[in-house]
């Protein structure tokens, strides 16, 4: 859409309404995933292996089947009996491989079997009652290692043409890019820093476990409803690894109670309907938070090597980066995206970076808000901090000398279209917390961060009601207020008031196909498609309102909620209000509904700046985010205070990611923290308010200039923060997290 | 196992239910009384996203035995706005944005509220140490915080 065609006179959007569902949400009736039962229903249990790596020799179910209680018992053997639509391969076929193991159990926690019992408990017990025989596997579940030439081998053939010949086989993509000649530029450089790096392993961390109740019968009919951030994919996959039509499988999408990218795949969903189908009862199914970290997420951990060049100006004269990232047990890990954002916020000459995506013993890596670009920022922007301290320059200026701006070539390939990194820097250098004071034993650290954002698949419709208000369904699960971003956009087109529409998260059966919500597309991509299912109804509204007149369509408009004339030509006639027209619209035509389907690709990448002070217990090793500010281009804020809340919601998780959580495996392969109280995200007292400032650089490719905002908040912080911890405590922090007894370790180091 | 019979009162509703002696008592409330408002998250004690009151003490209602609820008084989120008129507290919530996926509310809101009746006046940290067992994973609590110190200063006020 044309720049000078965009909307930037706003009546509804920009303001900060109470969300639709925040009555159902504060008063406990909201149904979330486990918040759901039906007649006749059974309950599901899945059976996991102790193992890291082991050949299943024989699985014997049959004291569990003879049990009174028990009604089915599924493995793998029961999805491989399924006539299997032709082309089960590539993700489908690694998801089934996931939710059921084949061969072997490749990671600790991987699903073996799964029995459907009269009760919970009744499932439970029942698990106990399956024999597995195990031949226990040499593991690896560390990268560098997986990388090894000694390492086992996770799965023969698993690479894809992309691998370099002579690389491990667990090495199964890789990806190089860039521009310019990085050797020449080094060359130029007055000072070169090249340096190793490592984050560990995350979990996306929702409170809400996975929760799903599936209906199957042997007619290829089936109803689940799951917990998901798109019950569409879930539909599709579910259809594949069931070998039944996608159409015939209806899915709705519960309320969701988190997802950060771990709820875009499924795991328990093919396995209750597949226990439902033998037992043709419905089968619903509700993980442990040990099963949610043993079995879901996590995001990849990282080693990574990062080489910056900068002219004593503060010039970058070449950048360089290798990224190696393992995602568990299947291809995934996404080391090129890490690759492509690492740099992408620089206007560099000559910039190169290589990503590897590696196999190991862990559970399949799932998206984590902005996959794979928080861990290359880590190491980038703590080489550049290095070098500004190195060459006594001021970080925030280094980074506006070196910031991309519109038609900066990007380290990833494309030119950059209007973006909005250069106003983030200059409102961090204008902020009062860049200039205030620091105290002994604290630093400041600031970080910028990048994410591509996406588009995606997306349907809306828009239906009228004959007292003028408007249902409006979206196919997007709302994970963080976004119907009332949308009724927001939609009451701006309509003209309409924000309360009269309300807005349904459509199920599978009622829309057409929708992408996950992922991606910060929602607001983008949902909203774009709002506005102009909204314009769609629009259109309609003028065609009876110029009937009524008698009147050419082309002489009627819409104005603040009415059918006016277009101008004094086009007639003398007091604006129409759309109840007005709603009224009586079975007998001029029939319903008036706007719907639109489409794929938009202009969703706008975006950038942040972070700026975090840190203090550091010299005695204990313990870090204290004392001040935290997020500077982020929105594009459009439509409903501002969500806008914040998702920037402070990537910041605290990103202080998590950086100063506390690790996925902590044993010499055995078996992750050893399994709950919260071993995995432990931060909590009220672990953080200080989270300031924000909402930068608005309109994004050319959306109406109303909305750029997504989901993800890019978790970027910088890892960076950020480790910028700061190492000013404060003098020593640079190369590892995450950098929990207390690192600290200690790096300090001991440095005398 | 032959299951055990417990009289209890849910939100001043004299109530009965029958539960195996390993059932916990979020277990009789969500599949026994049908009262799903409090979230299993954990199933350990640490996300407090299960918190009720037990005879007016803050408690996880994942540690608890359903058989223990025998003649206590249970009070869960659903009980706390009074018919159609809500608690302070939940006004707050929507209006502060202070959830974002929701699934912790109940529990925060009924942390909060017996942090409230304990210390109508609390500084952000007695806020952030008395929620400190209460997991947000989307907000980054800072609009949570100021959620319920906002409605102490009003119930102050009203008061």
């Amino acid at each position: 859409m044309a720049l000078d065609d965009r909307k930037s006179d706003f009546t509804f959007v920009g303001t900060r309404p109470n969300r639709p569902d925040g009555l159902d949400k504060v008063t406990g009736r909201a149904k979330f995933g486990a918040d759901i039962s039906a007649p006749g229903m059974l309950h599901g249990a899945v059976l996991r292996s102790p193992h890291a790596h082991a050949r299943i020799v024989k699985i014997d179910a049959s004291r569990a089947e003879a049990h009174n209680d028990v009604k089915a018992v599924v493995t793998r053997a029961d999805f491989a009996d399924v006539p299997f639509k032709p082309g089960l391969e590539g993700e489908f076929w690694n998801v089934l491989e996931n939710v059921m193991a084949g061969e072997k159990a490749l990671y600790d926690g991987h699903a073996v079997a799964a029995v459907a019992a009269t009760s919970a408990l009744a499932a439970r017990d029942a698990l106990k009652l399956i024999e597995v025989e195990y031949e226990v596997l040499p593991h690896v579940t560390d990268v560098d290692k997986a990388m090894a030439s000694d390492a086992p081998i996770i799965r023969e053939g698993a690479a894809d043409y992309s691998v370099p010949e002579g690389m491990h086989p667990n090495v199964v993509r890789y990806h190089e890019s860039g521009h310019g000649d990085v050797e020449a530029g080094f060359a130029e450089a007055d000072l070169v820093i090249e340096d190793s790096f490592v984050t560990e392993a995350t979990h996306q961390g929702y409170i809400e476990p996975h929760a799903c109740l599936g209906m199957l019968g042997n007619d290829g009919k089936g109803e689940l409803w799951c917990t998901t951030q798109g019950h569409w994919i879930a539909q599709k996959t579910c259809a594949a690894l069931l070998g039944i039509e996608t159409s015939q499988l209806r899915v709705t999408a519960s309320e969701i109670g988190g997802g950060f990218g771990g709820k875009t795949t499924v795991f328990i969903e093919p396995v209750a309907l597949a226990l439902s189908r033998k037992a043709n009862r419905p089968v619903k199914i509700v993980m442990t938070r040990s099963e949610v970290f043993r079995a879901t997420g996590p995001t990849s951990s990282a080693s990574m090597d990062v080489k910056i060049g900068m002219k004593t100006d503060g010039t970058i004269s070449a950048a360089q980066g290798v990224f190696r990232l393992q995602g568990g047990a299947f291809p995934g890990a996404p080391g090129d995206m890490t690759a492509m954002c690492a740099f992408a916020p620089y206007n560099l000459t000559n910039v190169k970076q290589i990503g590897y995506d590696v196999m190991s013993n862990r559970p399949k890596q799932a998206a984590y808000r902005a996959p794979g670009a928080p861990m290359g920022a880590f190491a980038v922007e703590s080489v550049i901090d290095e070098l500004c301290n190195k060459l006594g320059l001021d970080p925030v200026d280094v980074r506006l000398k070196n910031a991309a701006h519109e038609g900066t070539k990007a380290s990833y390939g494309p030119t950059y279209e209007r973006i909005g990194l250069v106003e983030t820097l200059e409102a961090a250098k204008a902020h009062p917390h860049y200039a205030a004071p620091l105290k002994p034993g604290q630093g400041r650290g600031i970080s910028c961060g990048f994410w591509f954002n996406h588009g995606g698949e997306t349907s809306v419709s828009l239906a009228l009601s004959e007292d003028g208000s408007a249902q409006l369904m979206v196919g997007t699960p709302d994970i963080g207020g976004s119907r009332a971003s949308m009724a927001l956009m939609a009451a701006e087109v309509l003209g309409i008031a924000y309360e009269n529409i309300r807005v349904t998260v459509a199920d599978t059966a009622t829309l057409g196909y929708n992408d996950v919500s992922h991606g910060s597309r929602v607001t983008y991509a949902s909203g774009l498609a709002t506005i102009k299912a909204a314009k769609h109804a629009v259109e309609k509204l003028c065609e009876r309102a110029a009937a009524k007149w008698g009147i050419p369509v082309d002489a009627v408009k819409w104005e603040d909620g009415c059918a006016v004339p277009s101008g004094p030509n086009a007639g003398d006639f007091d604006p129409m209000p759309l109840a007005d027209i709603t009224a009586d619209m079975g007998s001029t035509g029939g319903p008036i509904s706007g719907h639109f389907e489409a794929t938009p690709e202009g969703a706008g990448v975006s950038f942040g700046t972070h700026i975090v002070d840190a203090e550091v217990d010299p005695e204990t090793g313990k870090t204290s985010i004392t001040r935290y500010t997020v500077i982020q281009d929105a594009g459009k804020a439509i409903h501002p205070t969500y806008v914040e809340g998702q920037f402070q919601g990537g910041a605290a998780q990103g202080i998590g990611w950086a100063l506390n959580e690790e996925y902590i495996y044993g010499e055995d392969g078996r992750l050893q923290n399994s709950i919260f109280l071993d995995y432990r995200i931060p909590v009220a007292s672990d953080l200080p308010m989270i300031d924000t400032v909402i930068v608005e650089v309109p994004n050319p490719g959306h109406p109303f200039g909305v750029r997504g905002v989901g993800e890019t908040g978790i970027v910088p912080p890892l960076a950020a923060i480790a910028n700061a911890v190492s000013n404060a405590a003098g020593v640079r922090m190369k590892q995450l997290p950098m929990s207390p007894p690192r600290i200690l370790a790096a300090l001991k180091d440095n005398g | 196992m032959s299951k055990l019979h417990v009289s209890t009162t849910v939100n001043g509703d004299a109530v009965e239910y029958l539960c195996d002696p390993r059932e916990t008592l979020l277990d009789c409330l969500r599949d026994k009384l049908n009262l799903t408002g409090a979230k299993e998250g954990c199933g350990t004690g640490d996300c407090g996203a299960c918190s009720v009151t037990v005879d007016g003490r803050l408690v996880c209602s994942c540690l608890m035995l359903g058989v223990e609820a025998e003649g206590k008084q249970i009070e869960t989120v659903e009980g706390i706005a009074e018919g159609d008129v809500l608690h302070p507290l939940q006004k707050k919530m929507i209006e502060y944005a202070a959830l974002q996926c929701g699934i912790c509310t109940p529990g925060i809101l009924v942390a909060a509220k017996s942090l409230l009746e304990k210390n109508p006046n609390p500084t952000e940290e007695e806020t952030r140490y008395w929620l400190a067992g209460n997991l947000c994973r989307c907000t980054g609590y800072d609009k949570i915080i100021r959620a319920v110190m906002d409605t102490a200063a009003e119930m102050r006020e009203a008061s």
